[in-house]
Parts: structure tokens; C-alpha cells; sequence
């Protein structure tokens, strides 16, 4: 309609506007709103990285004068790695104590949120104890209470444990366990966030699945491998990667201390380049630990959607074959056609 | 409609039941229907959970509640214990007198007020500075395509999983060399250009919550005459208040709660600087407390350190926090539910 009632002036403006130059006007203000992110990426992430990777690689001295420098490769990784044995220790123990608290803390999320996703009346207060946590978990104050021995339970025997542990394991495997255990409670006080991360994507589910299921005589067990965990699939992982991070960035965790340690110890070979390396291990270690359960658990696609695909693509292949057909039979039609004129 | 329906048939049941014997039978099948009854208000049948489930639910949810809050009920009862309670082995939970001088010395020693002070500088600086930076940053990347954007969130995922130790020793060099270090600019700092303790997180909160105001509202905004800059203030801002609010709560309780990284940029570790927050006070407490009670005279007694006076330190440093998590629960306990990270 409008089209028409345009003049022929305005018919040569709208010739000369470009296609997509509100697009260009866009995309030039969404990075101007995001240059203090570029800027801080660049001073506060890309530069130290970098130079923390060349400290990495030198003894670095403290002098009156500043810092000196002095290349000598990659022996401050192979001095961390095998003479000095308070680093791989440290390592070790702290893998094996993820690895095992991390499911723990994430299957008891679950489990908490599935009970009060429920019909449980006060709702609101337990949430607001589960929660309660989240608010008070740090360092010294974990510190504290451990060292009192408010974070373990006084009617579970965690003496008896420790001791069975320590006769049938190695020492290495042994230590963090018990300290697992002796530390219970505090370790469950890390899932405040994703019991509440849980809740949420437990109340986002779609009801009339559950009721369709019982209709078709699904217990509430099927109910919940079939339908419950497939759907929160994607917040386990996340919850899973959370806890990681937090775990890795606490103050209990004693690599972390180490390595501030060593950064401010005087003595000759250690200093800021034997700490760089030991943050550059430690962060490969942590990463290559997220990928690993990011691979585990990463949402594969739906079987329903495989047979969507599977049914799609023969449909398309029977098309196919349907035109060539047609296609054929018409120029069998044009020869014959040809071959009756002829 | 079904209920009635299945109700129906359970009275036709009976009624069988009742016609076919004679008396004595028919006492017998009374009871048997108060087994019934028995069975499905304990087991429960498909409409109503039975006795069990709910016991076991909230049996369950008690205990574990009583774990999760055990430390703190424990914390709370031994900081107000006196020395002859603490040994005492018949007084576990209540102390025999409601006893102050633990905190009144534990808050001498860590110097409450000051770094009661410092702490809420501490936290809330770089709170303000990181709504700031990540509401502008979360909504360029919200509403605007440009090349690269995946890139972008890309490596913020990537800084949220990655240690901050691997970058602390540069940035703690620089910080030196631009002499910010022992000052509350190196935690404003990045705060402003969004990297701050755990900004990815913020972020991505704000980037989703700004996906969801709908795309017209801004075109007609523009239309209207509103800028780019406007249109988002004035405009995505104002309905992205839930955003705000955990935004600003949770920033504020993980840079109250920090004290690796505090100790390290802004109260120094090598050269104290005039900075502490009540946090790192707790860390050096004993120190602290040993230096406290060296100034003591004899006019003012000081009890050597023990469990008492360490619980109400500890009491003291997250008492801030509980009162503010009490007030405004509601927004902590609803905050993951309207970020809406769990995906709509």
C-alpha cells in the first residue's frame, strides 16, 4: 500500500541507505558497551597471563632496584614436580578430596531439593537454613570451627572410620578421605547454592509429564530416572562446575596457600617465577578437571530427537528418490514422445 | 470427576462384600476395611501421599536441617561460656550464666568497630562499581550482534573457571608498580572493568535477565528518540531489578567473605597497610588476640585465649551478614529463581 505513495525522491534515499548499516550502527554500540570488559580482559587477564607464563620461566630476584630477572627455562616446573615434594603432595591430595566431595555435595543438593519440591509445609524456613550457609562459608571461618570441632558430627564415630580407612588404604588416599569425613559437615555446607539452583529447575519441569507417566503406570522411581534427571541434566553439570570453582578458589584449600607462600619466601630458588609456576599447573589442573566432568556430563541429545532426525533425513532421501523417479519417467515421456514424432 | 468415579467403585466393593456373608463375616470385613484404611493412610494411594512418605520427608528434612545449622547452634552456645563451663563436662549446650566478657574481648582485640567500617567500605566499593560495569557489559552482549560476541562469552566462561592464582602475580606487580597496592583501588579497580571476584557470574546473570526484555520495547524507545545509552538506563535497567538485587546481595557477601585476595591486594601481606576488614582480623586472630592481651594491666584482666573467645570472634565477623541475611532473606532465598539461570 505505502510502497506506492512514495515519491520518486524518496524512492532514490531508500536506493542509497545500504543494506544493513543499522546492523554496522549496532554492532558498533554493543562494543562500545563492552569496552570496559575488553579493556579489563586485555590489562587484568590477557597481560598477566602472558607474564605470568614468563615468570613462569625465570628466577626472579627481589632487589632494591626492582625485580632481576635471570632465564632459566623449564627447571622451576621440574623443581616443583620432583625435588621439592610439598607441591605434588598437596596436588594429590587435593584431587582426590574433589573428586570425591564433588559428587557428594551435588547428589545431596539433589536429594534435598527433590524433598522439599514436595508438599512440605515450611517450605520457606528450610530453605532459608539450607541456604544459610552460603552466607557465612569462608576461610578463616571454616578455619575456625574445624579447628574447634564444630564441623564434625560428635554422634557419628568419625575415629572408627579414620582408622579402618588408614589399615586398607594408602597413606595418600587415606588422608584426604578422613579428613572427608572428619569434616563432614562443613563440606555439606558447600551446596547451599545448588540446592537452590536445583529447586528451580525441579519447579520449571512440566507437571502433565509426571501425570501422563502415572497414567501409563510409571512409578514414581521410573519417574524420576525417565523424566526428573534427564531434565535437569544441564544443572547438574552447572552445579557440578560451580562446586569445582568454589572448592578450587576456597581458603581451606591449601594449594592456594602454598602458593602465596612461596611467592613471599625469601629463600633463592623460590620467589614470584617458582610460584608462576606452580599457579600455571595448578590452573591447568583445574581446567582439565572441569573438562573432564563437563565431557561426563555434557547434555547429550534426546533419543526422542535422534529418531526425529533418523525419520527426517529417510523422508528427505525418500523425496529424493521420488523426484528422480518423476524426473526419469518425464524424459522416458520426452524421448517417447520424440521417438512417435520420429 | 475421576475421584468420584474410583470412589464410587470402592463403595460397590463393600456393598458386595456386605451382601454375599452372613453376620459374623460381615464384622470380619469391617475389619478388613479398617485395614484398608490403615494400609492406604500410611501407604498412600494416587491421589494422596501416604503417612510414611510425609514422615520420612520430614524426619529427614529436621535432621538434616539440625546438621546443617549444628556449627552455628554450637558456635552461638560456647561463645558465651565462661572458662569453668568450657571444662565443666555436665554443661554441654547451656552455659550456666549469660556471659558477655567473651565478646566484649574478642571485640576489643579484633578493634569491632574499625574494621567493622573497613569491611563494609571493603565490600560495598566494589559491590556499586561491579553492578555498574556488569549491567552495562550484560547488556551489550544482550542486545547487540556484533562479530565476535561468542568469542567474548566464551572467554568470560573461561575466567569464571579459571584460578585467579594464575594471574594474581602479575596483577599484584602491577598493582605495585601503579602504586595501588594496600589501597581499596585494587579492588575498585577491577571491579569497574568487570573483573572482579567472581563478575563472570554477574555477567551472565545480567545477560540473561536483559535477553528477556522484549526487543520492541527498545525499538519503540527509539523510535520515540532514546538513545542507545538511554534506552538502556532508562528503560532495560529499571525492569531488571531482581537482577540488581542479587547482583548486589551476593557481590557483596563474596567480597565481605574474601580474604584470600584481600589480604593479598589491599591489607597487605609483607607491608601492612592501614586496611583490614573484620575477615582478616579473624585469620590473624590468635596473633591479634595474643598482642591484646600483652597490653593488659591489671585493672583489666584478660582471660588467655581459649574455645569461648575464638567461637565469639567468630560470632562477631559473620554477625553483619546473619543480620542482614535475616532481613532480607526473601531476595536470598528467591534470587536463583528470578535470575532465571536455570533457563525459561
Amino acid at each position: 500500500m505505502s510502497k506506492k505513495k512514495l515519491s520518486k525522491e524518496e524512492k532514490k534515499n531508500l536506493k542509497k541507505l545500504k543494506a544493513g548499516r543499522l546492523a554496522k550502527r549496532d554492532a558498533v554500540a554493543g562494543i562500545l558497551f563492552i569496552t570496559p570488559w575488553i579493556i579489563g580482559a586485555l590489562l587484568f587477564l590477557a597481560y598477566p597471563l602472558i607474564t605470568s607464563f614468563r615468570y613462569a620461566l625465570h628466577n626472579i630476584r627481589m632487589t632494591g632496584v626492582g625485580m632481576r630477572f635471570k632465564y632459566i627455562g623449564y627447571s622451576n616446573f621440574t623443581e616443583i614436580l620432583f625435588s621439592q615434594t610439598e607441591f605434588t603432595t598437596e596436588m594429590i591430595s587435593y584431587l582426590v578430596s574433589t573428586i570425591i566431595s564433588v559428587p557428594i555435595i551435588v547428589v545431596f543438593a539433589l536429594i534435598i531439593a527433590i524433598m522439599l519440591n514436595q508438599n512440605v509445609k515450611g517450605k520457606g524456613f528450610f530453605r532459608l537454613i539450607f541456604f544459610l550457609p552460603v552466607i557465612i562459608v569462608s576461610g578463616p571461618i571454616l578455619g575456625m570451627l574445624n579447628q574447634e570441632g564444630a564441623g564434625s558430627l560428635t554422634s557419628i564415630d568419625t575415629q572408627a572410620i579414620t582408622a579402618t580407612l588408614e589399615a586398607t588404604l594408602p597413606g595418600a588416599l587415606a588422608d584426604p578421605i578422613s579428613d572427608l569425613f572428619e569434616n563432614m559437615v562443613t563440606i555439606l555446607w558447600y551446596s547451599g547454592v545448588q540446592i537452590l539452583i536445583f529447586i528451580s529447575s525441579l519447579q520449571k519441569i512440566d507437571r502433565s509429564m509426571y501425570e501422563a507417566a502415572k497414567i501409563d503406570g510409571g512409578s514414581g522411581w521410573e519417574c524420576f530416572w525417565k523424566i526428573t534427571l534427564p531434565n535437569i541434566k544441564p544443572m547438574i553439570l552447572l552445579n557440578i562446575v560451580y562446586t569445582i570453582v568454589f572448592i578450587s578458589n576456597n581458603e581451606q584449600n591449601s594449594i592456594i596457600g602454598l602458593i602465596q607462600d612461596s611467592m613471599f619466601s625469601g629463600t633463592q630458588e623460590k620467589g614470584y617465577g617458582y610460584a608462576s609456576a606452580m599457579a600455571w599447573m595448578y590452573s591447568i589442573v583445574v581446567v582439565l578437571m572441569v573438562a573432564l566432568f563437563a565431557a561426563l556430563f555434557m547434555s547429550k541429545k534426546d533419543v526422542y530427537e535422534k529418531q526425529v532426525k533418523k525419520a527426517k533425513k529417510a523422508h528427505k532421501k525418500e523425496q529424493r528418490q521420488l523426484k528422480q523417479i518423476e524426473r526419469r519417467s518425464a524424459k522416458n515421456a520426452k524421448k517417447n514422445a520424440k521417438a512417435a514424432r520420429g | 470427576m475421576l475421584k468420584r468415579m474410583q470412589k464410587q467403585q470402592g463403595d460397590k466393593d463393600i456393598a458386595e462384600q456386605v451382601i454375599t456373608p452372613s453376620g459374623e463375616i460381615l464384622i470380619k470385613d469391617k475389619k478388613q476395611i479398617t485395614k484398608d484404611k490403615i494400609r492406604k493412610f500410611l501407604l498412600g494411594s494416587k491421589e494422596k501421599e501416604g503417612f510414611l512418605k510425609v514422615f520420612v520427608i520430614y524426619a529427614l528434612l529436621i535432621c538434616i536441617g539440625f546438621i546443617y545449622i549444628y556449627p552455628i547452634l554450637h558456635m552461638l552456645s560456647s561463645s558465651f561460656m565462661t572458662l569453668d563451663d568450657l571444662l565443666d563436662s555436665s554443661i554441654n549446650w547451656i552455659p550456666s550464666s549469660f556471659n558477655l566478657d567473651n565478646y566484649k574481648q574478642a571485640a576489643k582485640s579484633m578493634d569491632f568497630w574499625k574494621s567493622f567500617g573497613q569491611s563494609v567500605l571493603i565490600a560495598g566499593l566494589p559491590t556499586i562499581c561491579n553492578l555498574i560495569s556488569c549491567s552495562i557489559i550484560g547488556y551489550g552482549l544482550a542486545r547487540f550482534e556484533f562479530p565476535g560476541k561468542k568469542v567474548v562469552l566464551g572467554i568470560i566462561l573461561f575466567t569464571f573457571i579459571l584460578p585467579s592464582q594464575v594471574t594474581m602475580i602479575p596483577t599484584y606487580v602491577l598493582y605495585s608498580n601503579m602504586g595501588i597496592l594496600g589501597t581499596i583501588w585494587s579492588f575498585v579497580l577491577p571491579a569497574i572493568l568487570g573483573m572482579g571476584i567472581n563478575a563472570p557470574i554477574f555477567i551472565l546473570i545480567f545477560w540473561q535477565f536483559f535477553r528477556q526484555v522484549p526487543k520492541v520495547l527498545i525499538e519503540a524507545a527509539q523510535i520515540d528518540g532514546a538513545g542507545y545509552w538511554k534506552s538502556f538506563y532508562r528503560i532495560s535497567l529499571p525492569s531488571a531489578a531482581p537482577a540488581i538485587i542479587t547482583v548486589s546481595l551476593f557481590s557483596f557477601v563474596w567480597y565481605w567473605n574474601e580474604s584470600y585476595l584481600t589480604s593479598m591486594y589491599v591489607s597487605g601481606i609483607t607491608t601492612k597497610s592501614g586496611w583490614t576488614s573484620l575477615i582478616i582480623q579473624l585469620k590473624n586472630f590468635a596473633t591479634n588476640y595474643d598482642k591484646y592481651s600483652q597490653t593488659a594491666t591489671a585493672a583489666n584482666a584478660v582471660t588467655s585465649i581459649n574455645e569461648s573467645i575464638n567461637m565469639s570472634g567468630t560470632m562477631l565477623s559473620i554477625l553483619p551478614l546473619l543480620i542482614m541475611y535475616f532481613v532480607l532473606q526473601r531476595y536470598f532465598v528467591e534470587s536463583i529463581d528470578r535470575t532465571g539461570i536455570t533457563g525459561e
